[in-house]
């Protein structure tokens, strides 16, 4: 299943946890990216808490945790090469793997119809 | 960001839409932030080649003396910047500063002697009221003008001689802080032999009418690029240069922001014309004794940027406070995190250990020599 939210995360769930990366749109609107700290494995979020940071030449910004839950996995790759989120952001630039509090939850997100055209 | 009617427009807004920037507000204008290559190549691209900055929102002042001798234009600008004027040669031009009363910063600008009047460049942000304040304090024996009809842009990297060499044959001739006329297709521009990149360049005021068609002259030169806001912040900050605002203001004074280099021996105690400058006594007194602060470099030990506002301590737990990041960012260049900031005089030395609070962690950062880069002017 895959979804997004408002912040331009993507999401795709498997089995109760989700990857976690930001979407084409938002790496575009960021500008090349040079650094990206990821939060520790184990660590719980609520929904809307700052979860990871990115940097761009200009300013850092703030990902967001889509939905309650605790950091399973992170992707050290985005880390030592940062640029790997403007050329892949959807695929091989994902930031965490969040196992989700209540895998519900995620119904109430955005599909790719409506994140489409929300960043028209 | 939707564009705001209220936002003014230099003469090459339009050429800027055309090659795809993404314009943002800046100093009430609408201005190019980047073009679609982006930050880092752009900021690259300036070092590599040559990179065009559309600078036409900041403010061209002329200053005519009544009295026809350029000396009494320059004696009376003088009583309001550090700076010696009169020393300056026909066709050169200095970096400068206007004071205040307390010594405090109110704009850093370029004054270049054109022989029968003096032309400054003053920042967009400030350059109204540096109009009142140089109307108030020279209108007297000046007429001051603010050159609305004109557009400036500059050139900047280690191309740009050659790109312009292609229009005017003579730019060879002219070394760093020249000032010289000169027709190109058969536009009467002014160029100076400067910038804010730390690289050898020109900035050019053209005539607004021929604008565009000049700034695309230099754009269709294969090595030309077009640079936004953006790189040009990241360019000046590995060239260690001040943005005013950010690292320097009406709170700081030209010996704390480590300009007094821009104060020549000739305003100095014991000069010809010491003094006679807005906040004279504390500046001359800071040059004698030193600050309390001083403005330095600061290299971040690992790869996050600390942006400007940060807050440096001198241990890892934040409890000494030791000062504040002014500017922060990536540079390209450096390949690396750099920053600059205002520190407790103790703490300024080059190689002293702080730590600058970024999101609740005490990163270490080194204070470090300006500029980052190397400086390439053709001195």
């Amino acid at each position: 299943m895959l979804k997004f939210t408002e912040e331009h995360e993507w999401l795709k769930i498997e089995g109760g946890v989700a990857t976690v990366g930001i979407t084409e749109h938002a790496a575009g609107q960021l500008g090349d990216l040079v650094f990206v700290e990821l939060p520790e494995v184990g660590a719980n979020f609520s929904k809307g808490d700052s979860a990871a940071t990115v940097e761009s030449v200009k300013a850092a910004s703030d990902v967001y945790c889509p939905l309650d839950g605790e950091i399973v996995e992170v992707n050290q790759a985005i880390v030592e090469d940062p640029a790997l989120v403007n050329s892949d952001a959807q695929g091989a630039a994902w930031f965490f793997k969040l196992k989700l509090a209540d895998p519900s939850s995620a119904n109430a997100l955005l599909d790719e119809a409506a994140y489409k055209e929300l960043v028209g | 960001m939707e564009p705001t009617p209220r936002l003014k427009h230099t003469p090459l807004h339009a050429l800027h839409l055309s090659l795809g920037a993404r314009m943002v507000p800046f100093a009430g204008y609408e201005m190019p932030v980047q073009y679609p290559d982006g930050v880092l190549k752009e900021h690259l691209h300036t070092r590599a080649a040559a990179g065009l900055f559309d600078v036409s929102h900041m403010g061209q002042i002329a200053i005519r003396p009544r009295s026809g001798r350029i000396a009494d234009a320059a004696l009376a600008l003088e009583r309001l910047v550090p700076v010696d004027v009169l020393g300056l040669g026909e066709g050169r031009q200095r970096y400068a500063l206007f004071t205040n009363d307390d010594g405090g910063i109110l704009d850093d600008l370029m004054i270049a002697n054109r022989g029968d009047h003096l032309f400054l460049v003053v920042n967009a942000a400030c350059k109204d009221a540096d109009f009142q304040h140089l109307q108030k304090g020279l209108g007297d024996t000046c007429l001051v003008t603010m050159l609305n009809d004109r557009a400036l842009i500059a050139l900047q990297g280690p191309r740009a001689e050659a790109v312009l060499g292609e229009l005017w044959a003579d730019v060879a001739s002219m070394r760093f802080m020249d000032v010289a006329e000169a027709d190109l297709h058969d536009v009467a521009c002014v160029i100076s032999r400067s910038g804010y990149t730390g690289e050898d360049g020109f900035e050019i005021s053209i005539p607004i009418a021929s604008a565009v068609d000049v700034t695309q002259r230099l754009l269709e030169h294969p090595d030309v690029m077009p640079i936004g806001l953006g790189a040009r912040d990241s360019l000046r900050l590995e060239a260690g240069l001040c943005l005013y605002g950010n690292d320097m203001d009406t709170s700081t004074t030209p010996v704390e922001a480590a300009l007094e280099w821009a104060i020549q021996k000739s305003r100095r105690t014991g000069g010809e014309r010491a003094g006679g400058f807005p906040g004279a006594d504390r500046i001359l007194a800071e040059l004698a004794n030193g600050t309390s602060r001083r403005r330095v470099g600061l290299k971040p030990d690992g790869r996050a940027p600390v942006r400007g506002g940060a807050k440096l301590f001198a241990d890892a737990e934040g409890r000494s406070a030791a000062g504040t990041v002014t500017s922060g960012g990536f540079g390209p260049s450096v390949d690396g995190p750099i920053a600059m900031g205002y520190v407790d005089a103790t703490q300024a030395g080059n190689g002293t250990k702080l730590f600058a609070e970024v999101r609740g962690k005490y990163l270490p950062v080194t204070v470090t020599a300006l500029p980052f880069v190397k400086q390439t002017y053709k001195r």
